[in-house]
């Protein structure tokens, strides 16, 4: 090296002195080290694109926007990153993946990796050594992250989809906290709507929070689109038992949800007009900021057990992959495994204000589940959540029936009297077996 | 002496047949054809390729980022017993049919309106044509909110009037929401018909309304014999656009309604769009809207032939 300007230093992945010098001593110290241990250094001249879903929650994209640029300061590795909504980025994946260019990272939903799995770079090394570091990842996780025996992405989060409700109405309704089985659910809709403060949650084309309740419902009651041989068995008494309980919890709702998209129980619930409904933490989240006294007035609970006597609720997860056509895979480990390192990830947690829910076991200590106990519950989403498809494989079949509201048009159907149990069903089956032929 | 150079010069040139190449040089139809490429490139890469290559996807089970292999009719044996797909035929057909037929009557009326003295005409026409200015999302959204269960302004008026007690479930019941983004789709497009018709209504020479009144008659025999038929090839061309934008509609119900509830609101273009890009099954979103092609050639030809009858598409003049 005999033309080593700072510019060089600053540029070349390996000069972090000059780098750190610039954001004080704390930073650079922890970056050294860093740098000294990463297993993954960054090509030279290393340039990333990414393209993730878009924000929910303002603070989230502005601690994850200031982690990228650590990044950058760091390794001299630039990354640019742009943002679809997150129905947007499987297509454009997929397209991606298919033509062999377009951005190197992709930070999707459900089972967006799936879809392509020889596409993924491999990132066995990353996870490894991650889940060794912070205690070890989810078991859902795991199932997203494998494809056989080799991981092909990076579960970075999940967002928690659970039953925000009002507590003073609840107990006026002669229910302390919200109730933890099906059967008591029921009581408890039925009495809040008695006094006037009814809830609901979507029973219209709401990729999130539709999909989360209906696929809660299905499980709950022991109905599964498929088996583990991804066989389609959604014609069961158990589904049919489902839809029974959901007709019966949808009587009890507030009128309306069958239009509604994933913001209306948001505006309805800040709008005081429903008590009770499922969301992730956002309500909660813009209540603090412009509704002081519903913050102080809700809580979160878990989705009431059902008959199966387990926990079956479905969360959205958030894969991150680097695709095989990348000219530098080495910085795209490095980048994944920098932002989910203790002194990133944490902040970034917290800035999320439990929007994120961490897959890696050593973040349940992360000061955010525990300042503020209303947002505790969304600490273990991970743990709880079934994959997309159920007991069936999380591929592109999972995604396709998912993303074509297959189950929750069948629940729309009967709820809203469209249809009867057996035509709601068969309506259902018929679009499953092609699906997953 | 220059006469008798020229004229040896010409004796020694011998007398050729023009070639094959110097007929085309001079052939205007070759030269024309040559003229037309550029716009005949245009309209084959840019409309006739892509409409073949969606009618041939639509043979085929290609997926997003996966390209597929020839089903033949697989994809239409599979839509022909599909419930959700003959729902969609049905709302896009009655979408189409009750809002063209409102839009036709209402932009008429406008335009007998505005064609008439009034103060501020110029105004008045500009302001008609808002509904059309604004970008359609923009307008879409507006509507959801008007239709909104919770929050709708209408159910909000009407409660604080002491007319309804409960909010109306605009866009959460079937036959409510199919009536609602009609009503939608009606406020949009009336402009359009409004304003070309007005066009229309002005080339009509007013003598004939003057030689008319003379012979007494009567403001709807006016209207019946003088301007309905010089305005026929002018409603026939806005009704065929009318129905053509009705019937390819997609970003007033994606918006509003994303096609809900329970389907009730799909149109085969939101079917189409769902299936193929959001649930990734190309072929079979490819031949929702291949069948698309068959009614919208209906619409056209109807108005083709059964309005534009008349003398003026020979290039005569009218009776």
């Amino acid at each position: 090296m005999t033309d080593l300007t700072r510019r060089a230093l600053v540029q070349g992945g390996t000069a972090l002195g000059a780098a750190g010098a610039l954001t004080g001593p704390a930073l650079l110290d922890w970056a050294k080290a860093w740098a000294q241990n990463n297993q993954w250094k960054p090509e030279k001249g290393a340039k990333l694109s990414m393209l993730r879903w878009k924000y929910f929650v303002q603070s989230e994209d502005d601690a994850f926007v200031k982690l990228i640029e650590a990044f950058t300061k760091t390794t001299g590795v630039k990354v640019e990153i742009s943002r679809e909504s997150y129905e947007d980025v499987q297509p454009k994946a997929s397209v991606a993946a298919n033509v062999g260019t377009g951005p190197d990272i992709f930070w999707g939903l459900y089972s967006l990796p799936h879809l392509f799995p020889q596409k993924c770079v491999d990132m066995t090394d990353v996870a490894e050594y991650l889940g060794k570091k912070y205690g070890g990842w989810v078991d859902s996780a795991v199932k997203y992250g494998h494809n056989g025996n080799r991981w092909i992405c990076i579960p970075v989060c999940y967002t928690g989809a659970l039953i925000n409700y009002r507590i003073e109405a609840s107990k006026k309704a002669g229910f302390s906290s919200f109730p933890d089985k099906t059967d008591a659910m029921l009581e408890y809709a039925k009495a809040m709507k008695a006094q006037g403060t009814p809830g609901g949650m979507a029973l219209g084309h709401a990729s999130g929070d539709g999909n989360t309740w209906v696929h809660w419902a299905l499980w709950s009651h022991g109905g599964q689109t498929v088996d583990a041989n991804d066989k389609v068995i959604i014609n069961s008494p158990e589904t049919a038992k489902a839809l029974e309980f959901a007709k019966a919890l949808y009587g009890h709702m507030v009128p309306g949800v069958a239009a509604w998209n994933d913001s209306s129980n948001n505006k309805a619930f800040l709008g005081n007009e429903i008590s009770w409904t499922n969301n992730g933490i956002s309500i909660y989240v813009a209540a603090q900021k412009s509704a002081k006294d519903i913050a102080a007035d809700m809580n979160h609970a878990y989705f009431p057990i059902g008959p199966v006597g387990k926990v079956t609720e479905l969360h959205l997860m958030f894969p991150m992959l680097a695709m095989t056509y990348t000219k530098y895979p080495q910085a795209c480990k490095a980048l994944m495994s920098y932002m989910l390192e203790a002194d990133q990830f944490n902040p970034w947690l917290e800035a999320a204000k439990g929007y994120l829910t961490h897959c890696l076991n050593a973040y349940d200590n992360n000061p955010v589940w525990t300042a503020d106990p209303k947002t505790t519950p969304f600490r273990d989403v991970a743990k709880r959540s079934l994959t997309a498809g159920g007991l069936g494989s999380v591929g592109e079949k999972a995604a396709t029936a998912i993303a074509d509201f297959v189950v929750l048009d069948m629940f729309a159907n009967y709820a809203t009297g469209r249809e009867d149990v057996k035509g709601a069903i068969a309506i259902a089956e018929r679009q499953l077996k092609r699906i997953y032929r | 002496m220059t006469v008798a150079i020229l004229k040896s010069r010409l004796a020694k040139r011998p007398i050729q047949e023009p070639t094959t190449w110097d007929r085309l040089k001079t052939n205007k139809s070759w030269l024309g054809a040559w003229f037309m490429l550029p716009a005949a490139v245009f309209l084959i890469l840019f409309l006739a390729y892509p409409l073949g290559l969606g009618v041939w996807l639509s043979f085929t089970d290609t997926r997003i980022g996966r390209s597929g292999i020839f089903v033949g009719l697989e994809n239409y044996e599979w839509l022909s017993g599909d419930s959700t797909f003959w729902l969609s035929v049905f709302n896009t057909l009655l979408y189409t049919s009750v809002a063209s037929v409102i839009k036709f009557a209402v932009g008429l009326y406008l335009a007998l309106l505005l064609n008439e003295r009034l103060p501020f005409k110029a105004i008045l026409r500009a302001v008609v044509l808002i509904p059309f200015i604004v970008p359609t999302v923009l307008s879409a959204i507006a509507f959801w909110w008007l239709f909104d269960p919770q929050f709708s302004i209408i159910s909000w008026s009407l409660k604080s009037m002491g007319l309804i007690t409960e909010n109306i479930n605009f866009l959460g019941d079937v036959w409510n929401a199919r009536w609602s983004v009609i009503f939608a789709n009606i406020w949009r497009g009336v402009p359009f018909v409004a304003i070309t018709l007005l066009a229309g209504l002005q080339t009509v020479s007013p003598s004939l309304y003057e030689a008319a009144t003379i012979d007494g008659a009567t403001p709807w025999q006016r209207f019946r014999f003088i301007t309905y038929p010089l305005l026929t090839p002018i409603i026939a061309v806005v009704m065929t656009f009318s129905v053509l934008f009705t019937f390819t509609d997609f970003q007033l119900i994606w918006v509003m309604t994303r096609g809900g509830p329970v389907n009730a609101t799909h149109l085969m273009a939101t079917l189409s769009y769902q299936r193929a890009i959001i649930g990734g099954n190309l072929g079979e979103g490819a031949a929702i809207s291949t069948a698309m092609i068959p009614f919208l050639l209906a619409a056209i030809l109807v108005s083709w032939f059964g309005l534009q009858r008349s003398k003026w598409q020979q290039g005569e003049a009218n009776d």
